[in-house]
């Protein structure tokens, strides 16, 4: 049975909020640490039980091989597709410099 | 233990590749969209391969059955399987995570055998979708020093099987022979078109350099935007030498991806992508496992095409060449002819000859199996000679028609034996002089002197004699 | 004000169909009533005034024409604002897809549509689901039609008040650990989750996608079973989609719960739950007793600890599914130099606290390190609940429980403390982790006046004794307030 791991840091939320691509000020990692750890001590709860040998459910239903049949649907229209998106330059997406990004 | 190949005096090079092929499925991995190369940007999209918020996919069955025939003929263990999210931020990617498989693979523990009869073993070959296509502006058109990028999504779900080897490679010429053995795997397979110049099929390569002796392997960088099987060969000899030289000076090479840059000749350090091992896989919930049958297994195994290594094998037993030597027949395409040629009684080695020699390489054979044949005997019974049997031959590739009847037209008679003995008899006679020297002659001189023989019975003959009777007919003369 | 004065969607959609009343006039009494309270409730993201006028034209034409639109026409539907919408914005109450118009419609959508339904706006959540009293919406909260200074409760807030206030007799919600269930306690309405798999998720934009199911609101009974027929049924497009017709509901309300073993739920009725609350939940067991039904405690040791599970997977899925709003293909983009600058400048302008908060948790839950010590073992304790469930389900053939441990509560009481929030959700996550169905029947009102829901649950696919017992509840409620 595994120990839950120590408590979560202000370095790891720091990590965490970098890994998911979310800015964080100083204030926000003051306010966010703490409770992101409450709820993981919450978590931990299921210390008591003991899974040994348990099989993890990853989805409710035993649905086994749902496929479809290789045929061609009708895809959206291209206008109606970029009209959504904020900055669009010869019918593609156009993103900011992709490298140099290693922050 | 086999035997220890030196890359360079005191280093052994080992060299996993990771190979990805698109499938040639008509639609993308988990959406209706087309799956075709060269359309306009952006049309060949759908809710489900744009990541559009509340979209789902759904699992295209072909590609399962393309994945496990590949599995198959790479001799893999099929098994149930289950699709996971791979999360990395990344534009072209429409849900900033891949749907691949992780733990779960369908294929596992395989084998693909090179032309030289070795075999190297296939890690693991799972399913996955492609991502978009991303291209640059500003700065040179690379990456780097790019202001700006377009990303382009029609690629984005496209089926991918993933041919993870294992690090069993270890010259440059095996993991090029190794690209091409699979490339026309799956081909034969009909599975994918396998085009690198198009991207159809892309090749990672996992390079290091031990000591001699060293059980242990080292580090090891993977060395992406590999696009052509020469380029696989380049690279992996660039990088093996990189590390050789680092070590040389007291240094050491990271772990690290990068790219082959083509023009110059050289590998160059990649993005450190920040965190990049960290990709949090977890089962995808929005899909259910594949669990095959031993029945789907069977109708694979079943529905097989007879794959390159077996082909040679084939025409290598019935032929008596080595594997080695039937690979150009087989690659052409051309095995089979000569495996009917050969069933209907032509000489096996004979046939491969012509098929190999005087049969236009890139078409397929046209021609009855049946007529060539007849061409083959008739030239292995000496009724034609080889200059003959060429000329009937392009006559039957140009017109069609049958052997004998363009030997006739030709006036290609056979020529008789007891007419070609008495041709001989007659130059003898004429040569009196030349021809007590060649009784006389050690093998050296004597076919110095055949040659003069040889000249004037072609001469009298004007050419339909055949070179090998002619001396056949002088060596038994001399000998009585 | 209480449900139950508006008509009901099988009276209205009877009305029209038969010729006796008009489309038109049943959404202009909807529409008045919205523009009335409105203002004060903030049911909705948006009310789609001419959209609903004009579908509810095409409707009596239909009828004009001798045509049927189907067994619920004309009657106006709530939506929640995390279902597609071919061409109308669809927010989650997030800025981040502020202003984003998708180019296609939600199964269930497309359903009511054929259904004859008409679609009289977007109601407003919990941003991207994820909360349990609709005060996590970018747009400003949802307030219980029955007191203005207290929570709907959520994430489907805005659907059960829309119902509640009657602004339209019907609502659809999603439930990813009892986001339409707590609301329709806490709001006195029906609200009913099916079992997963029973209705298509394609459109409804992910929460957590091994959870999430869409489900009615009603003021009745009958009209959930309606509602429920009508978008429930198998759909190639959701892979998780169970491959068999919506359940047969209607026709079986009346049968009523004579010889039904039902079980409270021992761990669900006792330290944590309201006294008012538990007092409501034992009069149910004694209707239904009553009925003829024979009641029993039950046990699901593991419920206790289904909490915790949840806020680990929920988060864990939620952190990939919301990866995809970057700012390259929708929604909202803060420009920045480079593309990852762009993307982290986006998010963390797009997304709230709330939000933040489980993205975060469930990146750590999923990291290297740590997925063992956390998604593991949430995902091995899942399948503890299941086990416990299925032995449960050898004895009773239905569960009862509370479906929130209190009445609703004020507006701002738990906003700054997640984990009191969370505890809300205790009594409601064991279904979502089980993917069994479970719904909120209301069942007279707590101490401070405040409507009370019991809690049925059901094996997977049990919706037809589930209602049943529904039924019997709701019938009971009527000869009390008579």
């Amino acid at each position: 049975m595994l120990a839950m791991p120590k408590p979560i840091s202000r370095a790891d939320v720091a990590h965490v909020a970098r890994l998911a691509r979310l800015r964080l000020t100083d204030d926000e990692l003051d306010q966010f640490t703490p409770q992101l750890a409450a709820v993981l001590a919450h978590a931990a709860d299921v210390e008591a039980l003991d899974v040994t040998g348990v099989i993890p459910t990853a989805h409710p239903l035993p649905l086994r091989n749902v496929v479809r049949v290789d045929v061609v649907r009708p895809s959206i229209d291209r206008a109606a597709v970029l009209a959504a998106a904020p900055n669009v330059q010869d019918g593609q997406f156009r993103v900011p410099s992709i490298l140099a990004e290693e922050s | 233990m086999t035997e220890v190949i030196e890359f360079q005096p005191g280093w052994e090079l080992i060299v996993g590749l990771e190979v990805h092929c698109e499938l040639a499925t008509k639609t993308k991995m988990f959406c209706g969209c087309r799956n075709e190369f060269g359309h306009e940007p952006n049309t060949n999209v759908c809710p489900t391969c744009l990541g559009l918020p509340g979209s789902l996919p759904v699992v295209n069955g072909s590609a399962v059955e393309y994945a496990m025939r590949l599995g198959r003929a790479l001799q893999c263990t099929v098994s149930p399987s289950v699709f996971a999210r791979k999360n990395y931020f990344y534009p072209d990617m429409p849900k900033d995570y891949q749907v691949t498989q992780y733990d779960k693979p369908t294929n596992t523990a395989g084998k693909l055998e090179l032309p030289d009869g070795s075999f190297v073993g296939i890690t693991r070959a799972h399913l996955e979708e492609d991502t978009g296509k991303t291209s640059h502006q500003g700065g040179d058109g690379r990456i780097h020093g790019a202001e700006s990028s377009l990303v382009d999504y029609n690629r984005a779900g496209v089926p991918l099987v993933e041919i993870v080897s294992e690090p069993d490679i270890r010259t440059a010429d095996q993991a090029k022979a190794y690209v091409d053995e699979l490339r026309k795997i799956v081909l034969a397979l009909g599975v994918s078109d396998a085009k690198m110049e198009e991207g159809s099929m892309r090749v990672d390569a996992n390079v290091s350099v031990r000591p001699v002796g060293e059980p242990e392997f080292r580090t090891r960088c993977e060395i992406k935007n590999i696009n052509s099987i020469r380029s696989v060969g380049r690279a992996i000899e660039y990088e093996a030498k990189r590390h050789i030289a680092l070590y040389d000076v007291g240094e050491k090479p990271t772990q690290e991806t990068r790219h082959w840059d083509e023009e110059h000749g050289r590998t160059r350090a990649g993005r450190s992508k920040e965190n990049s091992d960290d990709y949090r896989y977890f089962d995808e919930p929005d899909l259910v496992p594949l669990v095959p049958t031993a029945d789907d297994i069977a109708r694979i195994d079943a529905a097989l095409p007879m794959l390159p290594a077996s082909r040679r094998r084939r025409l290598a037993e019935i032929t008596g060449a080595a594997a080695a030597d039937v690979t150009l027949v087989v690659d052409r395409g051309h095995d089979d002819f000569v495996v009917s040629v050969v069933g209907v009684g032509a000489d096996a080695k004979k046939t491969l000859t012509r098929v190999e020699n005087d049969l236009p390489p890139d078409q397929p054979i046209t021609l009855a199996p049946q007529s060539f044949a007849q061409l083959v005997i008739m030239e292995t019974a000496g009724e034609l000679t080889a200059t003959q049997a060429k000329q009937v031959l392009a006559e039957m590739l140009e017109n069609g028609g049958d052997p004998k009847a363009i030997a006739a037209a030709k006036g290609f008679e056979a020529m008789a034996s007891g007419a070609l003995e008495a041709v001989v008899d007659g130059i003898i006679a004429a040569n009196p002089a030349d021809w007590a020297e060649f009784v006389v002659a050690d093998d050296k001189a004597r076919k110095k002197l055949s040659g003069f023989f040889t000249g004037q019975v072609m001469k009298a003959t004007q050419g339909q004699a055949d070179g090998r009777a002619v001396a056949e007919v002088l060596a038994r003369r001399a000998a009585r | 004000m209480t449900a139950g004065v508006a008509p009901t969607a099988v009276s209205i959609a009877a009305e029209v169909r038969g010729g006796t009343r008009s489309a038109r006039s049943v959404v202009e009494e909807h529409l008045a009533r919205i523009a009335e309270r409105e203002p004060a409730i903030h049911a909705f993201n948006l009310v789609l005034r001419d959209e609903a006028l004009a579908a509810a034209d095409a409707v009596d034409a239909a009828v004009a024409a001798g045509d049927d639109p189907g067994p619920l026409a004309g009657v106006p539907v709530a939506l929640k604002d995390n279902l597609c919408t071919r061409g109308i914005p669809t927010t989650c109450s997030s800025r981040i897809l502020e202003g984003w118009r998708p180019p296609y419609d939600a199964t269930v959508v497309e359903r009511l549509r054929r259904s004859g339904a008409i679609t009289i706006g977007k109601t407003n959540l919990d941003e991207f689901a994820m909360g349990s009293s609709t005060e996590n919406s970018a747009f400003g909260p949802t307030r219980n039609p029955h007191d203005l200074t207290k929570v709907p409760g959520g994430s489907s807030g805005g659907s059960a008040a829309a119902v509640a206030a009657n602004f339209a007799p019907l609502a659809l919600g999603s439930d990813t650990g009892g986001s339409i269930r707590q609301p329709a306690s806490l709001c006195g309405v029906v609200g009913v989750k099916p079992t997963y798999g029973v209705v298509s998720r394609y459109g409804l934009v992910a929460f957590a996608s091994s959870l999430d199911q869409i489900g009615p609101f009603a003021t009745t009974v009958h009209d959930a079973a309606l509602l429920l027929e009508i978008i429930g049924g198998h759909d190639p497009l959701d892979s998780t989609s169970i491959p068999s017709p919506a359940p047969s509901l209607v026709d079986v309300l009346d049968r009523g719960v004579d010889g039904l073993r039902i079980g409270i739920i021992g761990e669900l009725a006792g330290e944590g739950i309201a006294p008012d609350v538990l007092a409501r939940l034992h009069e149910a067991a004694n209707v239904l007793e009553k009925a003829g039904a024979i009641i029993d405690t039950a046990t699901i040791p593991a419920a206790m600890y289904g909490l915790s599970a949840y806020y680990l997977i929920a988060p864990a899925e939620a952190s990939s599914n919301l990866a995809r709003y970057d700012g390259v293909r929708y929604g909202l983009r803060v420009d920045a130099p480079t593309t990852a600058e762009m993307n982290e400048l986006s998010r963390t302008a797009g997304f709230g606290a709330e939000v933040k908060r489980r993205i975060m948790l469930g990146t750590y839950a999923l990291s290297a390190g740590y997925y063992d010590s956390y998604y593991g073992k949430a995902q091995k304790v899942r399948t503890l609940i299941i086990n416990d469930f299925a032995k449960a389900y050898e004895q009773f053939d239905l569960l009862l429980s509370p479906t929130s441990p209190t009445t609703a509560f004020a507006l701002g009481a738990k906003t700054s403390d997640p984990l009191t929030m969370y505890l809300n959700d205790i009594c409601t996550i064991p279904s979502n982790l089980a993917g069994q169905p479970a719904m909120s029947v209301p069942f007279g009102v707590g101490d401070d006046g405040m409507p009370v829901g019991v809690q049925l649950l059901a094996p997977l696919q049990g919706e037809p004794t589930m209602f049943r017992a529904a039924a019997v509840l709701e019938a009971a409620m009527k000869e009390t307030s008579r």
